[in-house]
This record gives structure tokens, sequence and C-alpha cells, in this order.
């Protein structure tokens, strides 16, 4: 490029040559932006990491600016959020912005979840990727566990109670490790404020490390497509593969049309229904935390009901408990359980489609039983088999249905 | 599909000016949204409607102070002074004009309208003040006697500033020669009546 005679663009060009020697932003631009090939077919799934990490920022942000106004303390916590909803110029949305926020945040990841699932996103080589997006589900678990617990109303501290206590069920050491978790001998001050130092700053961290770490690793294998294909097997001259297109602008672009439609549900729930009828904030939590008096029903925010459901199942508490941990953490599972040849449900036979269907409509109808205060234990039973038999059973059925041929290319 | 064929999007724009309008009006419809988006966030570190509250106008009673004694009083997290002068004190504002750096108040801020007069007050014998030096905030010591002090030789009484030595006079002015580079503040103040001054409301029909 010839020298611009505009003495401003050449010093912003010595600038950037500047920095470029000595931080490669151009290479990092090139890596994962500009030649970072993403496969043309991507459909409407692939929308969902990108507005996971949209939602990311709004909490990020919507957080940032709460811990400016409320208080962890026992005592001033209730009234400091009451504070905010009311005195604080825009404290509402910005605090509705942050609760709804939460409850989107797990809708894009099941969605985001569900089409690894459905596209086979997990398999050779991206099982890191995979493991990575769990440790990410792990954690956002843990975060808002422990932010739902911040408001101090009724239902953050019963919640608290109930969550901590499952720890009860380790063996020996239960009854030591809930009194060391809370830090009395009840649900109190002191839960509150090291709950709010891993809400606000330690958890957090260790959430954008794994988001980082969880690109880093897609980028180093690239992105799987709704085909399964491997467009790296294909190249042109250049080293470009054929299918592939660059990230930006292409999906750039895309991805901030998604993140336009996205935004404009999401304006509408913070506006007309931010609580969500109750399931996004529950009833019970406009009332201040009381030691004294339990609610009637405590059932878990709804993203967390299928595996509370699962706690249900057995009549032994530990049993429960290692049924309820046992149901996340064997994801991590999922890239080795699956044994079929193919990544794309397109080219898998029927029986994964019915597995995987009847796997949503579990999902589904855990939360649902989740949430129930008069669920029927033997339909909590059934449901929770079923949850367990599609990954116990993935690898048979996966080595045993037929598959169609994955084609060369990806298609449309 | 063959292999050579490139995307649509990669061959030469056939109309620039069409793909510049749309990228010129995402921009600017983008630009508006994030600057609506901004809007609530930087609004919520404003003043609370409860600092609000705390910030709303103080009514004070003024019927028992004596000439010569001064009140204070909290308005905004300020120290508000409300100064009795004695006649003796308001001769001393006359006169004092070539040791002043700004004797006729012709700072706009540092008083309303109806308070930029000789001496800075709606009412000649009741000084309403905020104490805060105009230097870095501290708040000065009133030395109302006339005769020499160890701050300044020919003192006609004022206020004093231990903080950094800057003086003003008993209407708030500031000396000429201390750190201290604008006169007093004079926060809106009205008389409700005879007895009674509230500090936060301008007098009815004041600008």
């Amino acid at each position: 490029m010839a020298k611009s005679a505009n003495p401003v663009a050449r010093s912003v060009n010595a600038v950037d040559e500047w920095v470029n020697e000595r931080a490669g932003v151009k290479d990092f631009y090139k890596k994962h932006l500009s030649e970072y090939w993403a496969p043309k077919n991507f459909n409407i799934w692939y929308f969902f990491g990108s507005l996971s990490m949209l939602v990311l920022v709004n909490q990020l942000l919507t957080g940032i600016f709460l811990t400016m106004h409320y208080k962890p303390d026992a005592e001033l916590a209730f009234a400091s959020v009451e504070y905010i909803m009311r005195d604080v110029e825009w404290g509402w949305l910005i605090r509705y912005m942050h609760s709804t926020g939460a409850s989107l945040f797990f809708v894009v990841v099941y969605l985001h979840m569900f089409r690894a699932l459905l596209y086979g996103s997990y398999k050779k080589p991206r099982e890191l990727v995979w493991i990575l997006g769990v440790a990410i589900f792990l954690v956002l678990m843990a975060i808002s566990f422990m932010g739902y617990v911040l408001p101090w109303g009724q239902m953050s501290f019963w919640g608290a109670q109930v969550i901590i206590s499952l720890f009860g069920a380790v063996p020996v050491i239960g009854p030591d490790l809930i009194e060391w978790i809370r830090g009395d001998f009840l649900v109190a001050d002191a839960t509150l404020t090291r709950f709010f130092a891993l809400h606000v700053v330690a958890l957090p961290m260790v959430l954008l490390l794994l988001v980082v770490l969880h690109l880093a690793a897609l980028h180093e294998v690239g992105s799987n497509n709704p085909d399964g294909v491997d467009i790296k097997a294909k190249k042109d001259a250049n080293g470009k593969p054929l299918d592939g297109v660059a990230f930006h602008p292409y999906y750039t672009i895309k991805d901030i049309f998604g993140a336009g439609v996205f935004l404009l549900i999401a304006a509408f729930i913070v506006f007309f229904w931010p609580e969500g009828g109750g399931y996004f904030l529950k009833p019970d939590n406009f009332v201040e935390a009381d030691p004294l008096v339990t609610p009637e029903h405590i059932p878990p925010v709804w993203y967390f009901t299928a595996f509370y459901a699962i706690l249900q199942a057995v009549p032994n508490k530990l049993a429960g408990v290692i049924l309820m941990g046992g149901a996340v953490l064997i994801l991590f599972l999922v890239p080795w359980l699956d044994r079929s040849p193919v990544r794309s449900i397109r080219y898998r036979g029927w029986p994964s489609k019915i597995a995987l269907t009847l796997f949503v409509i579990t999902f589904i109808r855990l939360s649902m039983l989740g949430v129930s205060a008069d669920a029927n234990i033997m339909e909590i039973r059934f449901w929770s088999i079923l949850y367990f038999a599609f990954f116990l059973l993935m690898p048979v059925w996966t080595s045993l249905e037929s598959t169609k041929p994955v084609p060369e290319r990806v298609t449309t | 599909m063959s292999e050579t064929e490139s995307l649509e999007s990669e061959r030469p724009v056939a109309d620039p000016s069409r793909r510049r309008l749309l990228l010129a009006g995402t921009s600017a419809v983008g630009a508006v949204g994030v600057a609506a988006a901004a809007w609530p966030f930087l609004a919520s570190l404003r003043p609370s409607q409860r600092a609000l509250v705390v910030g709303a106008p103080v009514e004070v009673f003024i019927g028992n102070l004596e000439p010569g004694q001064i009140v204070r009083v909290q308005w905004r997290g300020s120290t508000i002074g409300i100064l009795r002068r004695t006649e003796s004190m308001l001769a001393q504002l006359e006169g004092l004009a070539p040791r002043l750096r700004d004797p006729d108040s012709s700072v706009a801020d540092q008083q309303p309208e109806y308070a930029r007069n000789l001496h800075r007050s709606i009412r000649p014998e009741y000084l309403v003040l905020n104490m805060h030096c105009t230097h870095l905030g501290c708040v000065p010591s009133i030395f109302p006697e006339v005769g020499p002090q160890p701050f300044d030789a020919n003192w006609r009484g004022g206020f004093f500033c231990g903080c950094h030595r800057s003086t003003f006079d008993l209407a708030g002015r500031v000396f000429s020669g201390v750190p201290a580079g604008r006169n007093l503040l004079i926060p809106p103040h009205s008389f409700v009546d005879d007895e009674h001054v509230i500090i936060g409301v301008d007098p009815e029909g004041a600008v």
C-alpha cells in the first residue's frame, strides 16, 4: 500500500505497525477472524455459540453495575436490592437484564449443547471442545446458584439451605463439610459474603478462562457443520478449504443479525415479563430471608429442575446426590459413548433419531416434574431411567445402527 | 458444484454505492442502539432517589440567631453556615475591594443572581454560605473580630482556612494572593418567613 500523505493516517499506521511487531495482532486477527475458515453451511443452530458470548457480556456488564449498588451483608442485602429496584436510576432495568440474562444464558447454552448432540460436534477431533464446554456449563450452574442467593429473599435462603445440605450426604465428613461451606451453623452472613466473592470475582474469572480455552480448542481443530463433513479435507491451492468461508465478514454479519433477533426477544422479556411467570424470579424471593419460616415449596429455578427431579428419584440421600451429580458429569463421557462412524444426525440411522428425540422429551418432562410440588415419584423414576439410558445405551445403538454415506463436500 | 466456483459475495460488487449505503445505515442504527443501551448504565451512576431525598431542601429556624452568631447545618453533604452579620461587620465589607480577587462577585457560578451584590445575600444581615473552601474543600473557621492575626496583620474580620491559609471576608469573598481562586459558594436559598430560611430553594420568581 502506498504511503499516505495524511499525517494522521501515517501515525495510525505507525502505531499499528509498532503494536503488531510486538504483539502479533494481525496474526491473531487472521487466525481467529479474517482467515478462520468456517463451513459455509452453518444453519440456525450455529447462532447460539455467539449468543452465549453476548449474554456473557451482558451478565458481566450488568453485574458490574449491580455490584456498585448492592450490599453483601445479610442485614442489608435484601434492602439494597429493593433500593436498586426503586431508587437507583434505571436500576430496575439493570437488575432485570441480569436476572433475565441468567435464564436466557441457560436457554442459549442448552440449545448450543443440543446442536452439538444433533451434529456430533463432540466427536473426534473436537472432544476437548466438548469437555471444556461441559466445564463451562458446570461453572455456569455454580455461578447462577450463588447469584440466586445474593438478593437474600426467602428462595435465596432456603434454596441455599437445600443445596448446601446435599453435601451432607457425603459419608463421614458430611456434617462438617456443610458447616465449612456455610461458615456458620446455618446459612448466614458468612455464607452470603463468600458466595458474593465467588459469584462476582472468582467464578467469572474461571468462566472467562474456560471460554477462551473453549474457543482456542475450537479454532485449533475448526468448526463442525450440519453435515459433519471435514471441510479441511478439500482445500484450494492457497490452503483455504473449498467449503469454508472467512468467519469475518461472513459469520460476523450473520451473527449480528442473530444477535438483533435475540435482543428483540430478550428486550420483550426484560420489559414485559421479567419474572418469567415465576420461573425466572420466584414470588417467594420478594420476601426477605427468614430462618424461622420455610416456604411451602422450594423448587429451584427452571434450568436446574431436571437435575432436581433426578435427585428425588431414589429414596436415599447419598444415592440421590450421586445420581444428580452423575446426570451432569456423564456429559463429559459423550465423545466416547458415541461409537457412530458419522457425526451428523443427517447420516445416522433411525435409532439415533429416536434416541435424541426421546432425550429431548425426557429432559423437558424432568424439568416440568422437578418444579412441581406433587410430582408422581414413579413418573420421575421412569424419566430418570430414560435420561441415563440415553447415555449408557449410546454405545449400543450407535455401533449397531446402519448409517448413510457421508458426502465428500457439504450440501447446500 | 465446480471446485473453482467462487462465492457470489467474493466477486466484484455490481453496485458499490448500494453496499456503502447499507453499511452506513447499519452502522448508524447500531451506533444509536449502543448509545441508547449505554444511557441507563451511565444514568445509574447519578445520585439515586435516596440520595436526592437526603439532598432535599433544608429548612432552618433562625429566629434565635443573635447578631454576630453563626449556625452551621448540613445540606447535600456540605456544611452551610448562616451568619447573622452586625452593622459593623457589614461596614467592613466596604473598602476591601482592592485587596480582593473578585470583589464584585463576577464569577456567575459562585452565587445565584439574587445574591450578586456587595453583601452577597438576599437580606444584608443574613449571609447563607457554603462553608467549604474553594481551594480543596476544607471548612474555614470564622475570625469575626477586626485586628491583627498571625495570617494577616491588617485583618478586617472574615474566614480563614487552616488547611492552606486561604482567607475570605465576611461576605465569603476571597482575598488576593491566597491558594483559593474563587469566592465561597452561596447556595440557592430563600426566606420562608422572618424566622425561617430554606436552603436549596430559590426565592419565588428568581432565575
